[in-house]
């Protein structure tokens, strides 16, 4: 997918914005056609709902409305509610979005919305995907190994500007958005040799975490396939957690793969200045 | 017996929020088997939610605290029917497990000598929540998630329990089913941990998910075991209230902590109006007083809005219902003002509550740095739950052991913010711990087929019944449940109301044992709320029955009818059992008195 086409649909109707009313009571503001995926693994087809729009609503209002009233069994996964846990992926009119955080007055409702599941994952039935993979790729990557305690009492001393770095990458809630739409897994399918955006991320988190020796480097470059990674930022355009995946998390990695395979004269400094540090 | 898919693992933990991730590791670093069952993917459960903070007495940015005063501060928030040994274990341990979590790779934010940095919150005397932002929980699931993914503990995600075995009164193992095709799963275990969190769905406003269904405290009931304390339930006070979507999602008490104030629609500062006696000498004279508390300042005594949970939700309420609320029905939270105070207020608040500042942003178009929050009491967590052993975790039935939010005691009437992290934490390792030597020490127990069975038929009934009705029922009886609790067994509590409310969970019993599904068994979330019901009605039966037999106020349990507290009802827990004619009993259970030395210690810190 090109980027250009990633760009946050933010056409203003007017029509849904919240508006001060004197009572708790909503007036319901009209009503709305979704063009939502129905099917399972072996095919599905689109199918259109028209429900009830109230001041405030997300797109995941709109669907738990139409499973309570029209579709009981109409499947979407979904927790929080608050954009805090990642569950409800999906593809609202075309772009990678959280259900729970996509509101209806950000998209233009006098044509249908389309609602359709992660399109880089297998189809489990309508809006839910198999998304095991990701759990079974981070399993492959080095844990954390944190360096001897820096005080007797087994505790640690760090800087806030150290851990400022790595919060960033901690802040991502696992809505695999960013896998989704990476053309590497979405258009050419390589889960065995390419770990994905979420993934790289994960593994700058360690590898910049302040008290992590651990070497990943290596099994970047051989095992976790960076060099797929041609830098087209989709990834960051799509993160609702506004992480800088490219800029932060993956070239630095790829800077540390060069420098360490790519640049002989740097990796026996290196080796050099490790030794004496006595890393 | 039917052929099911069969699981043996020496020990279960069912739910995978911070307990159940928590005990398994312990259970899987004794040498045991684990499995580990999550209703929903691994590192969505609402541990993910918790915002404000883990409590530990480290004392990092106060000397003065210790695990004395936070055991002193767990028992007054308590309103002293704690568990007081829980909560000295909690107050004791917590310290260590958070510094274990560093040690897993967690990062918290830090104080200027590279420390642990910790911020006040209500109820606490000193500053002592260890927290990332205002995403703590996050940080802590993730943290438990990723190491616990390296200990051989085998996940079973999207899975849903729907019976716990026993044989001879003890564990014999669970039926659950999976919720991509439907197919049932059999555990065969020696020991099991229930860490299912809790019943919020059983209100119509929560902070809760669609997980919170009571499964853990409805299991453990069903196979025997006591329940305890279930008339506690807590109304957070602020949750969002405006716009209907997101009414009851939760508004941090770190707003508050970083110096957010409640005004009613007069603009008053309405929390000084009314400070309770065991707390005045600890709360601020002024609101300069309670600024200067807030910035650190250890000469100040906390703001009125940092009381506990449930006087402040009933502050919020009395405002509402005395036509001093904000234009939705609830006041207004407001931490813009800090502007007079800090230079850089804007960047300040972003920085310290990244995450509150992109919900109200993003789901209400407003700018908490610039304009006041409105928010109001949502439901939020259940104090009580199932009767454990407080160093153990062991429930009633042998094998059977709970920690986390579905067990009682550690926070008696009412919790203090910050104190479920570190229950999920000290808990989940010592019940995973007991569980495996459960596990070890006892041999494996039978599984009775024709139980098997009859859980695995009773589960696919509603299909055979088909749409019934309007076609809704699972989903209108879920909300008609939810409507009733809301209005009848909520913050404000009166008998007739709440026999008015048995009443109706009664006849919503009698139609939820008819309601039928449509569809198939995969993935078929109609199926799935119709099999939560009954977890969510015994729940609601087992809170308004606790909470009519209990004729006082106390902590989150408010009687109109009796607004007193009562000295000689500080003696008891509720405890509700299933008796031998599948009726709810419910006994008056004493107290054991607590030992001298922590006598001593709450006389000390008063």
């Amino acid at each position: 997918m090109a980027t250009d086409t990633l760009k946050p649909d933010l056409v203003e109707t007017g029509a849904v914005e919240a508006q001060e009313a004197p009572s708790p009571q909503p007036e319901p503001l009209g009503r709305a056609t979704f063009r939502i995926w129905r099917g399972d693994g072996t095919g599905g087809a689109l199918v259109d709902y028209t429900t009830t729009i109230a001041p405030g609503m997300v797109v995941l209002d709109a669907i738990h409305q139409i499973q309570a009233e029209q579709a009981n069994d109409l499947a979407v996964r979904w927790n929080c509610k608050a954009g805090k846990c990642g569950s409800c992926s999906a593809e609202v009119n075309g772009m990678p979005k959280l259900m729970c955080m996509t509101r209806l007055s950000e998209l233009p409702l006098a044509e249908p919305v389309s609602v359709e599941p992660m399109r880089a994952f297998r189809p489990i039935k309508d809006l839910v995907t198999d998304v095991s993979w990701n759990f079974t790729v981070k399993r492959g990557i080095k844990p954390f190994r944190p360096r001897a305690p820096d005080a007797p009492d087994g505790t640690w001393r760090m800087a806030q500007s150290d851990v400022d770095r790595v919060q960033e990458f901690r802040k991502c809630i696992e809505c695999f958005l960013c896998q989704d739409v990476c053309h590497v897994l979405r258009d050419h399918q390589l889960h065995d040799a390419f770990i994905g955006p979420r993934f790289l991320v994960h593994a700058a988190a360690l590898e910049m975490h302040p008290l992590d020796v651990e070497d990943r480097v290596p099994d970047l470059r051989r095992i976790h396939g960076i060099g797929y990674c041609n830098i087209t930022k989709c990834c960051t355009a799509v993160c609702p957690e506004h992480i800088t995946i490219t800029d932060n998390a993956i070239i630095p990695l790829k800077e540390r793969v060069v420098d360490e395979f790519f640049d002989p004269v740097g990796r026996l400094l290196k080796v050099f200045s490790r030794r004496e540090s006595g890393a | 017996m039917t052929d099911y898919q069969t699981f043996d693992h020496d020990v279960l933990v069912i739910g995978a929020g911070g307990a159940g991730l928590r005990a398994a590791i312990a259970a899987s670093a004794a040498g045991v088997s684990v499995g580990l069952v999550c209703k929903s993917l691994l590192g969505k459960a609402h541990t993910v939610m918790a915002e404000g903070g883990v409590a530990a007495a480290l004392a990092n940015v106060d000397q003065r605290d210790s695990w004395q005063v936070h055991f002193a501060d767990t028992m007054r928030g308590g309103q002293y029917v704690n568990n007081w040994r829980m909560a000295e274990l909690h107050a004791r341990e917590a310290p260590d497990r958070v510094r274990e979590l560093e040690a897993w790779g967690a990062l918290f934010d830090r104080t200027a000598d590279g420390r642990i940095l910790q911020r006040n919150f209500g109820g606490h005397k000193y500053p002592r929540l260890a927290h990332v932002g205002d995403r703590t929980g996050l940080e802590m699931i993730r943290t438990l998630q990723d190491h616990s993914i390296h200990q051989g503990i085998d996940v079973h995600m999207e899975c849903t329990v729907l019976r716990i075995f026993t044989d001879g009164g003890r564990v014999a193992g669970a039926l659950g089913y999976d919720r991509e095709r439907g197919r049932f799963r059999l555990f065969r275990s020696r020991a099991i941990v229930l860490a299912t969190g809790g019943i919020g769905r059983a209100y119509s406003i929560t902070s809760n998910s669609w997980e919170y269904t009571g499964d853990g405290q409805a299991l453990a009931y069903e196979a025997g075991a006591a329940l305890q304390d279930m008339e506690f339930v807590q109304f957070h006070p602020t949750g969002m209230i405006w716009p209907p979507s997101v009414r009851g999602i939760l508004v941090t008490e770190g707003v508050r902590g970083e110096g957010g104030v409640l005004r009613n629609r007069q603009g008053r500062r309405f929390m000084f109006d009314d400070i309770p006696d065991n707390y005045r000498s600890q709360t601020a004279d002024t609101e300069e007083e309670g600024w200067r508390y807030t910035q650190g300042d250890k000469t100040a005594r906390r703001p009125p809005e940092l009381l506990t949970r449930d006087h402040v939700a009933r502050c919020i309420l009395r405002e509402v219902r005395e036509g001093r609320g904000s234009p939705h029905g609830g006041v207004f939270l407001d931490i813009s003002w800090i502007r007079e105070k800090l230079p850089a207020a804007s960047q300040h608040i972003i920085r310290k509550l990244p995450s509150m500042y992109h919900q109200f942003k993003q789901l209400a178009d407003i700018d908490i740095t610039t304009t006041p929050m409105e928010v109001g009491p949502t439901t939020h967590y259940i104090m009580g739950g199932i009767r454990v052993n407080g160093e153990t975790q062991s429930s009633t039935v042998p094998g059977l052991f709970a920690a986390g939010e579905c067990a009682a005691g550690l926070h008696g009437a009412n919790r203090l913010g910050g104190n479920s992290l570190s229950d999920l934490l000290v808990f989940g390792k010592r019940a995973g711990e007991f569980a495996a030597a459960f596990a070890r020490t006892n041999g494996p127990a039978t599984l009775d087929s024709a139980q098997v069975d009859d859980a695995a038929r009773r589960a696919v009934e509603p299909f055979e019944r088909g749409a019934d009705g309007d076609g809704r029922g699972p989903y209108q009886l879920q909300q008609e449940l939810q409507v009733t609790m809301q209005d009848l067994v909520g913050i404000v509590r009166t008998e007739p109301e709440m026999r008015e409310a048995l009443e109706r969970i009664g006849r919503l019993g009698d139609r939820a044992r008819n309601v039928g599904v449509v569809g198939n068994r995969e993935y078929n979330p109609g199926w799935h709320t119709a099999l939560d019901l009954a977890n969510l009605l015994t729940v609601s039966e087992a809170i308004t029955r606790a909470a009519i037999e209990r004729q006082e106020s106390r902590g989150g349990h408010f009687r109109e009818d009796y607004p007193e507290k009562d000295p000689a009802a500080s003696r008891f827990n509720l405890v509700i059992r299933k008796g031998p004619d599948g009726q709810m009993q419910l006994t008056r259970e004493p107290i054991p008195d607590m030992p001298a030395e922590l006598k001593r210690v709450i006389e000390e810190q008063k």
